[in-house]
């Protein structure tokens, strides 16, 4: 096995077993979807369609004219019913479409998306990146002139508990993924391939592998939260540092989620746009799995397809427990970058502190922070306000994993704080 | 956080993450304590009712004075935080069994009251609050605590004196080592012959110098539940046998022998008093090991580890400050 990982970290309880071997199935057609304009970083879209207006599956529903944009499609044929603001996963209202579907949907046709170059597919596609960071990938594939990509890597880690999205899709899906990989590599002049996952996936290894094929690495790594985010990976397989403020590309590097590959893969040879995705449902529900769900799906109808949620609810996240939102709404729609709803009961749930505890000093922060910085020292001037103190000690800097608040024996809110200093340390003008 | 309701389901919202590891600091604390229970049961064991006393005295005294000082200060009760009672143990440790019992108070009161609550409390004492109780009584009692029948109820030191160590009721190994060396520079008696009652059954010193043994096995349990970092003990003890052996000592009797072990496993490893970089832990270490040595072999009195260690504390803000390790990503220039 690859001893390859990054520096610091945690290894929380994986629990991917309820849903790691149940094979991917279509979620049912819902009674209404709803459509965020905004299901991605960058400009929001405008909506296309008003209401009254029949739509049919692959339609665009809503673009904008800017440069990191990502246009939205309606996944299925219907009506609409309601353009207007919406809350999302993320907390924010966003203008929505609202479809109700007609009653016969034939999931296997759409309106096809047009382009003659990849890049142009892409955007019209309305790719994001799946991992959850949703950054417009036709923007990531045309990297800033002078910088030379030279590896491609697809990161199939998942380290994320719980969520088994990914590794359903590596599974399921091979080839597509290695067909996406291929055409990032070949649409960015990269000369290397390299697809990293976690070794406590070893059967989608093995797939990986057999579909891989010339020119394609299948690297193994060390099972640790958070081997997945951008800058650690690429330290783990390439021994690059991403410097400050700096894209991957200066490290020589192209990261996208094995998901978002799948999607460039039928954006480009299927002309197909993005309408779909797999959700991991998983936790305190009735029916645990991988549901392919259509986007603008609610999360209420979700979590009732997959059987309901089983006793007492302590917190329903969108996305992993480490860094995804936790939702105080469930009528919130899946979007492009949701892998996974986790259900925790109150027992599971981080506890509820609601007193300032002291720290000790164990130092249980600074050895698991993978960006090597000092998240008591950060707290501690975030609880002073001194945001001049907190500047060089760097919370810009921070991923937000939240390693450091999940070790923190006496309960700190690390993270929280490091937000708040990010954030004002930002709005003082701080370089990103 | 706010509770939002969604028919009939009432959700937390909180920011991520949204899991916690299992560790707590009172778990934290009881595992130290229970580490550091079989060498203090043995001492009970071996020393008799007078340790048990101690103990209690020094325990009871440190629970109390947090008490009291939060019950005057209008402050939340922090006795279940655990760190009181590692305290107390530790400075029931770093006693003679004879110490009068006045004195235990004492040292439990001034631990507490000076050494961690007028800091602010847990977390926000630059000493070692144990230590600091222990220098207190050998500061302010030093001509008592000479003339302590330092022996428990069942104590024999058989070990022939060279030099003028007869006025010394409460003559330690080490102490008849180091006052052997100061006359003559070398040892009336084999160093190496004391290796097994150090390890198993010392009844001359404090309670934790009873079974040097034991205080390793404690060791390492903290070692293995990752508790303590490797870093500090390594750096200590490494420190304390290279020195000795250069300054033509026994080793391994001079890490066996007084407060080396515990003062590296359980002492210098506070989490609060000690660096929280990987560099600094390492040099704190070597830092307390190097004024030990120091302080047995040209220092005053051989049992030296009480103010290595809290010298050592008091530099550890710097330890760490130099230490920082550079943030992930901040090259440098001819790098980038």
């Amino acid at each position: 096995m690859s001893k390859a990982a990054f520096k610091g970290g945690v290894h929380p309880p994986e629990r991917k077993e309820a849903t790691s071997s149940s094979a991917t199935q279509w979620a049912p057609v819902p009674g209404r979807l709803v459509i965020p304009m905004s299901q991605h970083l960058g400009a929001p879209c405008q909506p296309v369609v008003a209401v009254g207006d029949r739509v049919v599956r692959g339609q665009v529903v809503g673009t904008v004219d800017a440069m990191v944009s990502a246009p939205v499609h309606s996944p299925v044929s219907g009506e609409v019913t309601a353009v207007g603001p919406w809350l999302t996963a993320g907390g924010t209202r966003v203008t929505s479409v609202t479809i109700v579907p007609d009653a016969e949907q034939d999931l296997d046709s759409f309106v096809p998306v047009e382009g003659d170059d990849v890049r142009t597919l892409v955007r019209a596609a309305g790719i994001v990146g799946m991992g959850g960071a949703t950054f417009p990938s036709a923007v990531k594939l045309t990297p800033p002139k002078g910088l030379d990509v030279s590896t491609v890597i697809l990161n199939g880690c998942e380290c994320e508990p719980f969520l088994t999205c990914d590794h359903r899709l590596m599974l399921e899906e091979s080839e597509r993924v290695v067909a996406g990989a291929r055409i990032i590599a070949e649409t960015v002049g990269a000369k290397r391939v390299v697809i990293g996952i976690e070794a406590n996936k070893p059967d989608a290894i093995a797939a990986m592998q057999k579909a891989a094929g010339d020119g394609v690495e299948i690297l193994s790594l060390v099972t640790r939260y958070p081997q997945g985010a951008e800058k650690q990976l690429i330290w783990a397989l390439l021994r690059r540092e991403v410097p400050h403020g700096k894209l991957p590309a200066a490290a020589g590097a192209l990261v996208h989620n094995v998901a978002t590959a799948v999607a460039i893969a039928d954006a480009v040879e299927l002309h197909k746009p993005l309408m779909e995705r797999i959700v991991t449902v998983t936790g305190r529900v009735a029916r645990p799995g991988n549901y392919r769900v259509l986007l603008g799906t609610l999360v209420s109808d979700l979590l009732e397809m997959a059987g309901g949620i089983v006793g007492e609810p302590g917190r329903v996240i969108a996305g992993g427990p480490m860094t995804g939102p936790a939702l105080g709404d469930l009528d919130v729609p899946i979007a492009k970058g949701s892998s996974g709803i986790v259900v925790l009961s109150p027992d599971e749930a981080a506890p509820l502190v609601d007193d300032d505890q002291p720290c000790i000093r164990c130092g249980r922060c600074t050895e698991g922070c993978p960006m090597f910085l000092q998240p008591f020292q950060i707290g501690t001037q975030a609880n002073r306000r001194d945001w001049t103190a907190a500047e060089p000690l760097h919370p810009v800097d921070c991923i937000e994993c939240g390693v450091c608040s999940y070790v923190c024996p006496t309960k700190r809110p690390l993270l929280q704080l490091i937000r708040l200093a990010k954030a004002a340390v930002i709005a003082k003008g701080a370089k990103l | 956080m706010s509770d939002t309701s969604t028919g009939s389901t009432r959700l937390a919202v909180t920011s991520s993450p949204h899991i916690a590891a299992g560790v707590t600091c009172s778990n934290i604390m009881l595992w130290v304590v229970g580490s550091l229970a079989p060498a203090a049961v043995w001492a009970m064991i071996s020393m008799g009712w007078p340790a048990v006393q101690l103990f209690a005295l020094c325990i009871g005294s440190s629970l109390l004075t947090e008490f009291a000082w939060n019950a005057i200060a209008k402050k939340k009760q922090t006795l279940m935080d655990g760190s009181a009672l590692v305290t107390g143990t530790l400075l029931a440790m770093c006693m003679p069994p004879m110490l009068p019992w006045w004195m235990a108070v004492f040292a439990g009161l001034i631990a507490i009251g000076l050494g961690k609550m007028i800091f602010g409390g847990l977390g926000w004492n630059l000493f070692n609050p144990a230590l600091v109780g222990r220098a207190f009584v050998l500061l302010s009692w030093s001509g008592v605590l000479s003339k302590l029948p330092n022996k428990g109820w069942f104590a024999t030191l058989d070990i022939p004196a060279k030099g003028g160590l007869d006025a010394i009721s409460g003559a330690t190994r080490l102490a008849v080592a180091a006052a052997d060396r100061a006359a003559s520079g070398g040892y009336g008696f084999s160093l190496a012959e004391q290796y097994q009652p150090l390890l198993w059954r010392n009844l001359e010193g404090s309670l934790g110098e009873v079974s040097a043994a034991l205080l390793i096995l404690g060791g390492l349990v903290l070692l293995a539940k990752g508790i303590i970092d490797w870093r500090i003990p390594a750096g200590y003890i490494g420190t304390v046998a290279a020195l000795s052996w250069a300054f033509g000592s026994d080793p391994i009797f001079q890490v066996l022998a007084g407060g080396v072990l515990l003062g590296a496993f359980f002492m210098a490893t506070d989490y609060v008093s000690s660096p929280m970089t990987r560099n600094g832990r390492l040099v704190f270490g070597i830092g307390c090991g190097l004024f030990n040595v120091v302080g047995r072999f040209f220092g005053p009195s051989p049992e030296s580890t009480t103010f290595a260690i809290l010298f050592m504390n008091g530099l550890a803000p710097l330890i760490d400050k130099m230490f920082t390790p550079r943030t992930f990503g901040w090259v440098k220039r001819d790098e980038e």
